[in-house]
C-alpha cells in the first residue's frame, strides 16, 4: 500500500539545518494499524505529513498504492489526498462557522458530489458516530470528543484507503480519548490503513504495529 | 467543486465575518452611490440646459456681431479691432431670406424704471412684435408690442410679471405709465411668469420698441438679431442666407457670427456629457479606495483563516479552488455593496428631485451599469493578491498553527 525508501527531509531555519527525517524506509501493507511514537522533534509529524502528501521529501521515493507520488504536482497531490487519504488532527480543525453536518460534507463538496447524495451520506456518517442529534450544532457547541468524532466522520466521508491521525487524543481526556480511538479503529476494521502518531503509550499500544522514532529515524518497529 | 457550492461556501465565509463584510460592503456601497448621485446631478444639469434651449424654440438662429467660431471670445476684440455693429437696417434686410419665418432685432440695456415714487433697476429689452413668438412669450394681460414700422419709437411697453407686481403692487398695471430714464412708456401688456431662460429672466424685464430702446441707450447697435427658421430642416439654409445677406451689407466682410440652436445645443450636450463622465470618474476613485479596503479585509481574512485554508488543502482542495473561493467572496461583497449603493444612490437622487424639482435629475443608463461593474472589477483586482496568497499557503504550516 505504502512504500517509503530513503526519505530525507531537511529544514533550514535561521541558518541552521535540521534533518527532520534521515533516510526513512517504511512499508505498510493494506489493512495495517500502525502507531508512531517518539519524543518531540523526532520526526513523527514530518513523516505523517509526507505520508499525507502535505509535505515533500527532499530525497527518497514514495510509492502510494503502487504509484510513484514523489514528484507529483500540487493539484495531483490534492486530488490524491481527496481520493485516498483521510486526516484527523489534534486540534480537530473544524471550520467554526459550519455546522457538524456541513463540516462532514466539506470533502464531498470538494469532490463535486451531488447535494442530495451528500446529505444522505452525511446523515449516515453522523449516525454512525453518534452525532445524529448534533448535526446542526456548530463546533463551539460541541464537546472535544464530539468535535473529534465529527473530524473522524469528515476524514471518512470519501472512504479513504489510509487514515492519518496526528495526536488525535492529544487534546482530550483519557476516557474521551479511548472513545475517539474506538471510532478510528472501527474505520480501520472496515478496511482502511490507520496510522496514529501519539505521545500516549496507552494509545500507541492499541496499534498492531508500533514504530518508535528518534532523531528523524525509525529506531524500533514491533508487531503485537 | 461545483460552482453553486463555491458560491455557497464563499457566502458563508463572508457572512461569518460579519463586521468585516459589513464595512467592505458599506465602502463599496458608498462608492457606487457616489457615482450614481454625481452622474445624476450631471445628467440633471445636461437635461436642464437642453430643456432651456428647447424653450427658446428649436429653429432659433442667432446673429451676433463679430466673427467667431463659437460664442466665446471674439478674435476681433483680441486683436483690438471693434467688430462692426449690427444695425436695425441689417435686421430688416435679413427678412428677405425665404428660409426665415420671423426676425426680431434685440437691444439690451439696464435702465432705472420709475412708477411714481417706486424705482427699480431692470433689464430693458428693445425689440419688435416678432420677439413674442420667437421667444415663446405668453401674456398674462393686454397685448405685446404692436406690429408696424420697427423704426417708430412708440411709447409703449410690455412688463415682466415681477416688474408688474413690484412697481404696481396690487393695482392693474395695464394702461398705466412708467418711466425708464427720461422717457415715459404706457404699459400695454403684462407677461405671464416665464421663469429664467438661459440666465435671462424676462419676469424682471421691461420690453419696449427697438427704436425706443436705441434712443434710450443712445446707440445704433443691436445686441443680437434673433431669427426663426421656417422648419428645422431650413436652419442651415437660414444660417447661410443670414451670413450672405450680412456679408453683402458689410462690404463683403464676414464680420458676424451666426449660431444655431442645434449647434449650441450639441455643444452644450457634448460638454455636459463629458463633464458628467468626468465627475463620475472622480466619484469612481472612491471605489478604488473601497478596493483597497477589500484587499485589507481579504488579507486579514486569509490570515485568520489559515487553519481553514490548510484544512481545505488537506481535504483535497486545489489551489485554483481556494483562489476561486476567495475571489467569489470578494465578488459577492462587491455585488451586494453595488446593489445597496444603487439603492442609496437612487434614494439620494429621489430626495434631490424632491428638493430641487426644477432640475430633471436622472441617472444615466451607463452609470447604472458602470458603477456596479467598476465595483465588481475593483473588488476582483484587489482580491487577486490575497486570493493568490491563500492558494499558495503551505498546508503543513497553515495547519500547524492554532
Amino acid at each position: 500500500m505504502i512504500a517509503l525508501s530513503g526519505i530525507e527531509r531537511v529544514y533550514r531555519a535561521g541558518g541552521e539545518t535540521v534533518r527532520a527525517l534521515r533516510g526513512v524506509d517504511l512499508t505498510v501493507r493494506a489493512g495495517e494499524y500502525l502507531s508512531i511514537m517518539g519524543p518531540s522533534g523526532s520526526g513523527k509529524s514530518t513523516l505523517l505529513n509526507i505520508l499525507g502528501l502535505l509535505d515533500r521529501p527532499d530525497a527518497g521515493r514514495y510509492l502510494l498504492d503502487g504509484r510513484d507520488v514523489t514528484a507529483l504536482g500540487d493539484d495531483e497531490r490534492a486530488r490524491l489526498r481527496r481520493e485516498k487519504l483521510g486526516f484527523v488532527f489534534q486540534f480537530f480543525h473544524l471550520v467554526p462557522r459550519l455546522s457538524a453536518a456541513e463540516n462532514v460534507e466539506l470533502p464531498m463538496m470538494l469532490a463535486g458530489i451531488e447535494p442530495a447524495e451528500r446529505r444522505r451520506r452525511v446523515a449516515r456518517l453522523l449516525a454512525d458516530y453518534g452525532l445524529a442529534d448534533r448535526a446542526h450544532h456548530r463546533p463551539s457547541e460541541l464537546s472535544g470528543g464530539q468535535c473529534q468524532r465529527v473530524a473522524i466522520a469528515r476524514a471518512l466521508a470519501l472512504g479513504p484507503a489510509v487514515i492519518l491521525a496526528d495526536e488525535p487524543t492529544g487534546n482530550l481526556d483519557r476516557q474521551t480519548g479511548r472513545e475517539v480511538m474506538a471510532a478510528l479503529e472501527r474505520a480501520h476494521e472496515a478496511g482502511a490503513v490507520l496510522v496514529v502518531v501519539t505521545h500516549d503509550p496507552e494509545i500507541g499500544a492499541r496499534a498492531h504495529r508500533r514504530l518508535r522514532m528518534r532523531d528523524g529515524a525509525i529506531v524500533a518497529d514491533t508487531s503485537a | 467543486m461545483r460552482a453553486a457550492d463555491t458560491v455557497r461556501f464563499a457566502w458563508g465565509a463572508a457572512a461569518g465575518a460579519r463586521a468585516r463584510t459589513a464595512f467592505t460592503l458599506l465602502a463599496m456601497a458608498i462608492g457606487v452611490a457616489a457615482v450614481v448621485a454625481v452622474t445624476a446631478i450631471g445628467e440633471g444639469a445636461r437635461r436642464y440646459v437642453v430643456a432651456q434651449f428647447g424653450a427658446l424654440g428649436t429653429n432659433l438662429v442667432i446673429v451676433l456681431p463679430g466673427r467667431s467660431e463659437t460664442a466665446g471670445a471674439m478674435p476681433g476684440v483680441l486683436l483690438g479691432r471693434t467688430p462692426r455693429d449690427l444695425t436695425l437696417e441689417d435686421a430688416l434686410a435679413v427678412r428677405a431670406s425665404r428660409a426665415l419665418r420671423r426676425v426680431a432685432p434685440l437691444v439690451v440695456g439696464a435702465g432705472d424704471v420709475h412708477v411714481g415714487a417706486l424705482r427699480r433697476e431692470a433689464p430693458v429689452l428693445g425689440s419688435t412684435a416678432e420677439l413674442q413668438d420667437i421667444r415663446r412669450m405668453t401674456l398674462a394681460r393686454g397685448r405685446f408690442l404692436p406690429a408696424g414700422d420697427p423704426r417708430a419709437a412708440s411709447a409703449v411697453c410690455v412688463v415682466g410679471a415681477t416688474v408688474a407686481a413690484e412697481l404696481f403692487g396690487g393695482r392693474a398695471a395695464l394702461g398705466e405709465w412708467l418711466r425708464v430714464g427720461d422717457r415715459r412708456f404706457r404699459v400695454i401688456g403684462v407677461l405671464a411668469p416665464q421663469g429664467t431662460s438661459l440666465g435671462f429672466n424676462t419676469d424682471e424685464a421691461v420690453i419696449v420698441p427697438v427704436a425706443a430702446a436705441q434712443q434710450l441707450f443712445n446707440t445704433e447697435a443691436l445686441f443680437r438679431i434673433l431669427a426663426e427658421a421656417k422648419s428645422r430642416d431650413l436652419v442651415p439654409q437660414a444660417k447661410a442666407d443670414l451670413e450672405e445677406i450680412l456679408r453683402e451689407r458689410h462690404e463683403g466682410k464676414r464680420d458676424v457670427t451666426v449660431i444655431t440652436q442645434d449647434a449650441v445645443l450639441a455643444t452644450f450636450d457634448r460638454i455636459l456629457g463629458a463633464l458628467t463622465l468626468a465627475v463620475g470618474a472622480i466619484a469612481a476613485v472612491s471605489l478604488a479606495v473601497a478596493g483597497i479596503l477589500v484587499m485589507n479585509v481579504m488579507l486579514v481574512g486569509v490570515a485568520q483563516r489559515r487553519a481553514e485554508i490548510g484544512l481545505l488543502k488537506a481535504l483535497g482542495a486545489s489551489a485554483a479552488e481556494i483562489r476561486a473561493a476567495f475571489l467569489v467572496e470578494a465578488a459577492l461583497m462587491a455585488a451586494a455593496g453595488g446593489a445597496v449603493g444603487l439603492a442609496i444612490g437612487r434614494l439620494g437622487v429621489w430626495l434631490a428631485a424632491e428638493f430641487f424639482p426644477a432640475i430633471p435629475f436622472g441617472v444615466p443608463a451607463w452609470a447604472l451599469v458602470a458603477a456596479p461593474a467598476t465595483a465588481l472589477a475593483t473588488a476582483l483586482v484587489f482580491a487577486a493578491a490575497p486570493a493568490r496568497r491563500a492558494a499558495r499557503l503551505d498546508p503543513v504550516q497553515a495547519l500547524s498553527r492554532r
